[in-house]
């Protein structure tokens, strides 16, 4: 066995395992996000499928398979099904990039828990973002139901709005870290040295874009029930609309990650030093990369059943004449410093 | 490996980029337009291009296409309810479009008889830090004049959204 073939087959198994976790996690945050619901309004939650309710994502996912697949009869059928998939695949695609953990050696081998290293790494993020919001364009087109058309294009048109804003704020912290690299600019925040103590301004309007672009209440325009019934994915039934709303969970993990990866140091914390064996060190920090994770996750999971919400030209006001302006000054602040530390 | 991907995503370029003007339906022609863009983006990273691929990414299949997709489906075009253009229209599209061409295939023939150029580090050069290099000092004239061309844009786009006086009384 040559070096290339050793190569593919721990990044095979890598994009496997990746692949799964994502997966897993993606299933369970529907349970915890019926309990953190049930938790804030002072309920239980499911708890019929066995203890605690931990089966119910499996008791889901069997009702969702069942169901009937139904395709419309004036719908576009090719892109109908298209859409679904699409929603997914621009989900999954991300994971590929950030840094689960640092460089650990196994076996007289050293390899970087990360799928692939591209050079042009944020970047890369910030261009599946934007091609994901044709799943639910597509979807909602294709339809050919008006409460799904209105919903695909609130759903583009917030999209656009805020990429722009967190692009501007994904560009202070390339300017700080010099490097467009995820794996760099999370290694240059070694030990407690986080990007979050230096881009406070810029990490809340990441924050609040990440809550945007994964539509996620306040922001869930696209799908308001009370205006437009299901919003793009009214004409959707079984795996098809299990596919759009799983999508959504694998967006708000990913968004969880490149946050924790961004702004809080990723697979770092505070001490790691006293840590003299790389291997635990390695593993202690993608147990503290997931914590991190998880926060976001409930912090996310709070917000929605906390905040009502937003009025359709709130949301353009909050983001174009807002977080665009507030990025702008944060980009040019941030500017200034360096050129004044240089 | 690399001229079967290289005739794969071009081959699959140019079927797109002919099922753009070939389709009936405005939005069919939109989405193949994504895959031509796609496929051109594929082009570019075999270039060792990354920066200009995922450019064309975020830019045409991102944001671009997510306009006119997003402009077709508000107005829902179909044969009848589109306005049917006039002869002399057609002629004038066609005949910048041929300058255009005329103009890429001029600038090819001139770039082939230039013969090799003093590349060094092939394999980096399309990397951000040394397009930014070069950006910064070769081409700095050329890249500020751009920057004006997109002000200018800007401005257009923001004189063209303010509403009329007129428009807003009623």
């Amino acid at each position: 066995m040559n070096v290339d073939t050793t190569y593919l087959i721990i990044k095979s198994l890598m994009v496997l395992t990746i692949f799964g976790i994502t997966l897993l996690i993606a299933t369970y945050l529907t349970y915890f996000e019926r309990k953190v619901a049930a938790f804030l309004q002072d309920r239980l939650g499911p708890d019929r499928a066995g203890p605690f309710g931990i089966l119910q994502p499996l008791a889901d996912a069997g009702k969702m398979f069942f169901k009937e697949d139904f395709i419309p009869q004036n719908s576009a059928k090719s892109l109908f099904i298209l859409g679904p998939g699409i929603a997914m695949f621009t989900a999954l695609l991300t994971g590929s990039i950030i840094p689960w953990g640092p460089q650990i050696t196994l076996f007289g081998e050293t390899f970087d828990f990360q799928i692939a290293d591209i050079n042009v790494g944020i970047l890369f993020i910030v261009g599946v973002v934007s091609i994901g919001v044709y799943g639910i364009m597509i979807g909602g087109w294709a339809s050919n139901n008006k409460y799904s058309l209105f919903g695909a294009i609130r759903a583009s048109s917030q999209m656009i709005s805020y990429e722009l804003a967190m692009g501007l704020s994904i560009i202070a912290i390339v300017m700080m870290s010099g490097s467009l690299s995820l794996k760099d600019i999370v290694a240059q925040q070694h030990g407690m040295n986080w990007n979050v103590f230096y881009q406070p301004l810029g990490f809340i309007i990441f924050l609040i874009s990440a809550l945007a672009e994964c539509n996620r209440a306040p922001f869930d325009l696209a799908e308001c029930e009370s205006e437009l019934i299901g919003g793009y994915h009214t004409e959707y039934s079984s795996m098809k609309l299990g596919f759009f709303l799983f999508a959504e969970y694998i967006n708000m993990f990913i968004s969880c990650a490149i946050i924790s990866s961004l702004y809080f140091g990723g697979y770092n914390y505070p001490f790691m030093d006293m840590v003299t064996d790389p291997t635990v060190q390695g593993l202690i920090g993608t147990a503290v990369l997931f914590g991190k994770i998880f926060f976001f996750i409930f912090l996310f999971m709070w917000i929605r059943w906390t905040l009502p919400r937003f009025r359709y030209d709130q949301l353009m006001h909050l983001g174009w004449k807002m977080l665009i302006p507030l990025a702008l000054a944060n980009m040019l602040a941030t500017g200034a410093v360096i050129l004044f530390n240089q | 490996m690399s001229p079967t991907i290289f005739l794969t995503l071009a081959i699959i370029a140019v079927v797109s980029a002919m099922f753009v003007v070939f389709a009936k339906n405005p939005v069919h022609s939109v989405l193949s337009l994504i895959v031509t863009f796609f496929s051109i983006a594929g082009l570019y990273l075999l270039m060792n291009a990354q920066f200009l691929f995922v450019v064309q990414i975020i830019v045409y299949a991102g944001a671009i296409m997510v306009l006119f997709l997003f402009v077709l489906m508000l107005l829902n075009l179909s044969a009848d309810t589109e306005p049917q253009k006039s002869n002399r229209f057609r002629v004038i599209a066609s005949a910048s479009a041929g300058l255009l061409s005329l103009v890429f295939s001029a600038g090819m023939v001139i770039d082939a008889t230039m013969g090799d150029r003093n590349v060094t580090n092939i394999q980096e050069i399309g990397l951000v830090k040394h397009l930014g290099k070069v950006l910064f000092t070769d081409y700095l004239v050329p890249f500020e004049i751009s920057s004006i061309l997109f002000l200018a844009g800007m401005v257009g786009a923001v004189l063209l959204g303010k509403r009329t006086p007129k428009e807003s009384k009623s």
